[in-house]
């Protein structure tokens, strides 16, 4: 399958990345990682392409692509998925409020309504 | 610390303090306490209800299903928590709790700094009779009397008679939406 993995710059990015990860490891996925611009993350769009780099790296995959994306993150991604060949976009699933309340942000609103692909939310 | 979240510019109450009992619209005798303590009986209260509270009513993940895991929620979060409980005939039917956003135990022992996150759920059997507007009355008055300020919560963006209710003691909509909608008060005290 044709794998596009979207991150911000979160912890929950991280996650998603290493599950990504695992699985393109244990089916043999084709897997393209692209970062989005939101500035208001935790880790900057430059550190979160490093950290994508080295894991991939570390896991054998290499030949992954890695891209920076500019612009607004949800249209930037879908915008993404719709150019390639892609049979799954994968984005994190969410965060959990201290109360423990699954909550979506509106880039994955945004993603879930407009993505041509089937996504993927990873918890 | 004070986070990002948008409050009212007007702090809104005076509300009413637990213990008190009221009659619902059904003419059921309903008793709302606030333990001295989220442990023990009151906890073991509180998770019986839940077990019994019907899941197609759930809203973002929580309640969990099965005792095991209700429980498992419930203790995670329920030591620094500001937890409020509406009984009939001894039973739990309702229960409406504050959980605090952050880490900081100082902050959370001196309460006024923080934001606190709201929730509350009330069994089938005993929605639309009223309860929900007197638990929250109450578990607001009892936050104020302890100091808290700043409270807040997430709904669905569809679910039209939770959002009326919050709006209804003064919660009002904050910018940040997307399929839950965030809301926010800020207390009188």
């Amino acid at each position: 399958m044709n794998v596009l993995l979207g991150l911000g710059g979160s912890d929950e990015s991280v996650k998603t990345l290493r599950r990504t990860i695992d699985r393109t490891k244990e089916v043999g996925d084709d897997l393209t990682v692209v970062i989005v611009d939101k500035p208001e993350s935790k880790r900057s769009q430059d550190e979160t392409h490093d950290l994508a780099v080295e894991h991939l790296e570390e896991a054998g995959l290499d030949d992954a692509t890695v891209e920076k994306l500019e612009g607004d993150p949800g249209s930037a991604l879908v915008d993404y998925a719709e150019q390639g060949e892609f049979d799954e976009l994968v984005i994190g699933g969410g965060t959990l409020s201290p109360m423990g309340k699954i909550q979506l942000g509106p880039i994955t609103e945004f993603v879930l309504l407009n993505a041509p692909t089937t996504v993927k939310l990873v918890r | 610390m004070v986070g990002s979240r948008q409050y009212p510019d007007e702090p809104s109450g005076p509300f009413p303090s637990p213990p008190t009992t009221v009659e619902d619209r059904e003419g059921r005798s309903i008793e709302i306490r606030a333990p001295a303590a989220f442990a023990a009986d009151a906890l073991d209260d509180v998770i019986e209800m839940y077990v019994e509270f019907d899941p197609t009513d759930r809203a973002q993940g929580i309640p969990p299903t099965g005792a095991d895991r209700i429980r498992n929620w419930l203790e995670t979060i329920a030591e620094d928590s500001v937890t409020v409980v509406a009984f009939h005939d001894g039973d739990a039917i309702g229960h409406a709790m504050l959980v605090p956003d952050s880490d900081d135990p100082e902050a959370i022992a001196e309460k006024s700094g923080i934001e606190w996150e709201l929730a509350i759920f009330v069994l089938q059997a005993y929605q639309q009779a009223g309860i929900g507007t007197v638990l929250l009355e109450n578990l607001l008055g009892h936050a104020s009397d302890l100091g808290i300020r700043r409270v807040w919560l997430t709904v669905e963006r569809w679910n039209n008679p939770a959002i009326a209710l919050y709006e209804r003691v003064g919660f009002e909509s904050t910018g940040t939406e997307s399929f839950e909608q965030e809301m926010a008060i800020l207390l009188d005290n």
